[in-house]
C-alpha cells in the first residue's frame, strides 16, 4: 500500500503569539493511505491541520508536499497545490445553494472537469444531488458534512485533509461518511490525512495512525496497532466508547 | 380591516390599553426635551427656552393611538392571516407570479426611461425642474452610490462607513482637474473612477486584516480623513468654501448646455429657453451609470470574482481553503465599490456646479449604508426602492404641508426629517430584519430552478 511520501512534515513548531501550540512534529503520509492523527482536545491536532495549510504558518520545521517546500507558501497557494481540506466545524457557504458551494470548490482552473465532477460526487452523496438548489445554512449537520467533503473532493485533490468529520454528527451518519471516504481511497487511491476526537472510528478506518499529545507526535503505527495499545485503549478509546 | 366581533376580546383591549399607556409614557420621556423644550434667540441674542407642552402632547397622544391600535386591531388580524394561512397549508411562495411581478423590472425601466418627458407633459418645464432634478437625479444618485456600496457590503461583506470618502474623491477630481485643466466631463468621468478606484485600494491595504467592527472604525476615520484634507488643504481646494463655477457637462461635445456658448443645445434644436433640457440630459446620463453598475455587478456575480466576493462575505477561512486569494478579492471589492463612488462623484459635481466639503459629512455614509442594509444586502432592486422611499421620502416631506393641520402652524416637516428616518428604519427592520428583498438570488442552477424562501435559511454559521 504504501507508495512514495507525498506529504512530510518534520519538525513544525508553530505558535499562537508566544504559546507554542505545536512543539516539533514529525508526520509522514503516503501516496494513496489513509492517515489519521488522534489526541485529546488541545493537543494540537487542527494547529497542525491548518499549518499544513499555510494559516498560521510554521515558525520552525518544514513541510513538503509532493516534493515541494510549501513552508512558507500563503494559504491559497498551497490549495492550488491540490491540497484540499474540510475545515474543523465545516464551513459551508451557508447562504449559498448547494450547488454553488460544490462550484466553489472547483475553483478556478478546473472547471472543465465540472459536469463530470459534480456527478461523481452526486453519485458519492445522493442526498446533496437532492437538496442542489437548496442553501447550504438550510441542511443538517451530515448533509453539511457531506457538502463540505464534496467541495473539497472538486478541487481534484492530491490530499485531502478532513478536520473532523464526526464532529457532532449521529453514529449512523458518522459510518456513512467514513465509508464514502473508504471508498474514495479503495477506488481512487485518494490519499487523506484525516484529525478525529472519534478515536475508534478513525483508527478503523485508517491504514496508520499518530497520536498527538500537548503538541508532540507520542506514538504512531498501524490503525490496528494502535487499536490494540493498552495505552491509546485507555487514554481514547474506553472512555469513549461507553 | 379586522372584523369587530372578534377584536372585542376584553383581554386584548385591557392588554391594548396598558401597552398605549406605556408607549405614552415613554414618547412623553423620550419627546420631553426634544420636542417639549424649544430654544431660540431673543432679541439681545441671549438664548432662552420656551415650551411647546402641546406639540409634546400630540407627539404623545400620537405614540399611544398608535399603539392602541396596532396592539388592538392590526396584531390580531395579522395573527388571525397567518393562521388561516397555516391551516390552508397555503405557503408564501408560489410559482404563480402576476404579469407586473414577471416584468417588474422591463416596466421599471421603460417608466424611467419616458419619466421626464411624463413630467414635462404633466407639470410643464417649470414643475418638471422639481421632479426631474429633485427627485429623479437625486434619487438615482443614491441608488448609484448604494449600489456601489453594496459590492462592498453587500456582496464582500466588508462593512464600509467610509463610502462617501470615494464620493468626495470622484467630485474634488472633477472639480478639481475641469477647472484646473480645463478637461471635458466625459474624459474626466472615467478618470474621477479611476481614481478613486486608486483610493479604494489605499484604503483597502492597510484594512486587509480587519473585519466587521474594526474595518468599520478605519473606514469611517479614513471617510474624515478625506473630508478633512479636502477642508485643511485651501490652496488647492479652497477649503470650506468649496470650489465653484464647475463646468457643465457637454452633449458629447456636440452640443454645450452654457448658454454662451455657439454651439448651445437650446439654439441648435430652436427651443424656447429653459434650464430643464440640461436637467433631463443630466437625469440621463446618471440613468446610464446607474444601468452600468447594476450590468456590471449582475456580470460580476456571475464570474468568478464576484463569486469569490460572496463566499468571502460567508466564511473567509474556507475562501482561503478553496485557493481564493482573500488579499486580491478584497482589494477588487474596494477599488470596484469605490470606482462607481467616484464616478457617482463626479456627476454630482457636474450637476451642482459646485463642491464643498459639507457634501460629504458621515451623515452621508450612514444614509447610503442604511439604503443599502435597509434594501437587503446584496438585492439591486431592493436597494433601489429603499432608495427611492428613503431619499424621494425626504423630497416628499417637504410637500407635507397638511401635516401643519395636526401639528399647528409652526410644524416644518423638514426638520423631522432625521427622526422620520429613524422610525422608518426601526419600521423597516421590525418587520423585514433582512431588507425589502431578503433572499439572496442564486446565480447558477444545475437544471432547473427552484425557488427557497429567504426565511428557511439561517443566518450565521454552518
Amino acid at each position: 500500500m504504501a507508495g512514495e511520501t507525498l506529504l512530510k512534515v518534520q519538525g513544525v513548531e508553530t505558535y499562537y503569539g508566544n504559546i507554542r501550540a505545536l512543539a516539533g512534529v514529525d508526520i509522514e503520509v503516503h501516496k494513496g493511505e489513509i492517515v489519521s492523527l488522534i489526541g485529546a482536545n488541545g493537543a494540537g491536532k487542527s494547529t497542525l491541520m491548518m499549518t499544513i495549510c499555510g494559516s498560521p504558518q510554521a515558525r520552525n520545521g518544514s513541510i513538503v508536499f509532493d516534493g515541494e517546500d510549501i513552508t512558507q507558501l500563503p494559504t491559497h497557494l498551497i490549495a492550488r497545490r491540490r491540497i484540499a481540506q474540510s475545515p474543523e466545524g465545516r464551513r459551508i457557504f451557508p447562504r449559498m445553494t448547494v450547488y454553488e458551494n460544490l462550484q466553489m470548490g472547483a475553483g478556478l482552473d478546473n472547471l472543465k472537469f465540472f459536469n463530470e465532477d459534480i456527478e461523481k460526487i452526486f453519485t458519492l452523496f445522493p442526498r446533496l444531488k437532492e437538496r442542489q438548489s437548496q442553501r447550504g445554512g438550510t441542511l443538517s449537520g451530515g448533509e453539511q458534512q457531506m457538502l463540505s467533503i464534496g467541495r473539497a473532493l472538486m478541487a481534484r485533490p492530491k490530499l485531502l485533509l478532513l478536520d473532523e468529520p464526526s464532529l457532532g454528527l449521529a453514529p449512523l451518519i458518522v459510518k456513512g461518511i467514513f465509508e464514502a471516504i473508504k471508498k474514495l481511497n479503495q477506488e481512487e487511491g485518494l490519499t487523506v490525512f484525516l484529525v478525529e476526537q472519534n478515536a475508534f472510528a478513525a483508527l478503523k478506518l485508517s491504514d496508520r495512525a499518530y497520536v498527538m499529545v500537548n503538541g508532540k507526535v507520542t506514538m504512531s503505527g498501524s490503525g490496528r496497532e494502535l487499536l490494540a495499545n493498552p495505552e491509546v485503549r485507555a487514554a481514547y478509546l474506553e472512555g469513549g466508547r461507553h | 380591516m379586522s372584523n369587530p366581533s372578534e377584536t372585542g376580546n376584553a383581554g386584548t383591549m385591557g392588554q391594548a390599553l396598558k401597552e398605549a399607556l406605556f408607549a405614552g409614557v415613554i414618547a412623553f420621556g423620550m419627546f420631553l426635551l426634544f420636542v417639549g423644550i424649544e430654544t431660540y434667540q431673543d432679541i439681545n441674542n441671549a438664548l432662552v427656552w420656551r415650551t411647546r407642552w402641546g406639540l409634546l402632547a400630540i407627539f404623545v397622544i400620537v405614540a399611544a393611538v398608535g399603539r392602541f391600535v396596532t396592539v388592538a386591531f392590526i396584531k390580531p388580524h395579522i395573527d388571525r392571516r397567518k393562521l388561516n394561512k397555516a391551516k390552508s397549508g397555503v405557503l408564501e411562495i408560489s410559482d404563480k407570479k402576476s404579469f407586473f411581478h414577471k416584468h417588474f423590472l422591463k416596466i421599471a425601466l421603460v417608466l424611467l426611461l419616458i419619466y421626464p418627458f411624463l413630467s414635462l407633459m404633466i407639470v410643464g418645464k417649470q414643475g418638471s425642474l422639481k421632479y426631474v432634478d429633485n427627485f429623479g437625479i437625486q434619487i438615482l444618485i443614491y441608488v448609484m452610490l448604494a449600489w456601489g456600496l453594496n459590492i462592498v457590503v453587500g456582496l464582500a461583506g466588508l462593512l464600509d462607513l467610509g463610502y462617501v470618502a470615494f464620493y468626495a474623491v470622484g467630485a474634488y477630481s472633477y472639480a478639481l482637474l475641469s477647472s484646473y485643466f480645463g478637461f471635458s466631463f466625459w474624459l474626466l468621468l472615467p478618470m474621477s473612477g479611476i481614481l478613486a478606484a486608486l483610493w479604494g485600494i489605499i484604503l483597502g491595504f492597510p484594512v486587509l486584516r480587519l473585519r466587521g467592527d474594526y474595518l468599520a472604525i478605519v473606514t469611517l476615520a479614513f471617510g474624515e480623513i478625506i473630508r478633512l484634507v479636502l477642508i485643511n488643504w485651501t490652496d488647492v481646494t479652497k477649503g470650506t468654501f468649496g470650489i465653484s463655477g464647475i463646468a457643465k457637462a457637454s452633449f458629447f461635445g456636440i452640443w454645450s448646455f452654457d448658454t454662451g456658448a455657439t454651439n448651445n443645445f437650446v439654439k441648435a434644436w430652436g427651443l424656447s429657453a429653459s434650464s430643464v433640457y440640461y436637467k433631463i440630459f443630466l437625469f440621463y446620463i446618471i440613468l446610464a451609470l446607474c444601468m452600468l453598475t447594476a450590468y456590471v455587478t449582475i456580470r460580476l456575480r456571475r464570474m468568478p470574482i464576484g463569486r469569490a466576493w460572496e463566499a468571502l462575505r460567508e466564511d473567509e477561512i474556507a475562501c482561503r481553503s478553496l485557493g481564493i486569494n482573500t488579499v486580491t478579492t478584497k482589494l477588487t471589492a474596494f477599488a470596484i465599490g469605490a470606482m462607481f463612488g467616484g464616478f457617482a462623484g463626479s456627476f454630482f459635481a457636474t450637476r451642482q456646479g459646485f463642491v464643498s466639503p459639507e457634501s460629504f459629512v458621515f451623515l452621508e455614509s450612514a444614509v447610503i449604508l442604511a439604503i443599502v442594509v435597509l434594501g437587503g444586502m446584496g438585492s439591486l432592486t431592493g436597494i433601489a426602492i429603499a432608495a427611492i422611499v428613503m431619499v424621494g421620502g425626504t423630497e416628499v416631506l417637504r410637500e407635507m404641508s397638511f401635516l401643519k393641520v395636526v401639528f399647528g402652524p409652526d410644524f416644518t416637516p423638514e426638520l423631522y426629517r432625521m427622526l422620520l428616518f429613524g422610525l422608518a428604519m426601526i419600521i423597516v427592520m421590525l418587520f423585514k430584519p433582512r431588507g425589502f428583498v431578503g433572499s439572496r438570488e442564486p446565480t447558477a442552477f444545475l437544471k432547473e430552478r427552484r425557488a427557497v424562501s429567504g426565511s428557511f435559511t439561517k443566518e450565521g454559521h454552518g
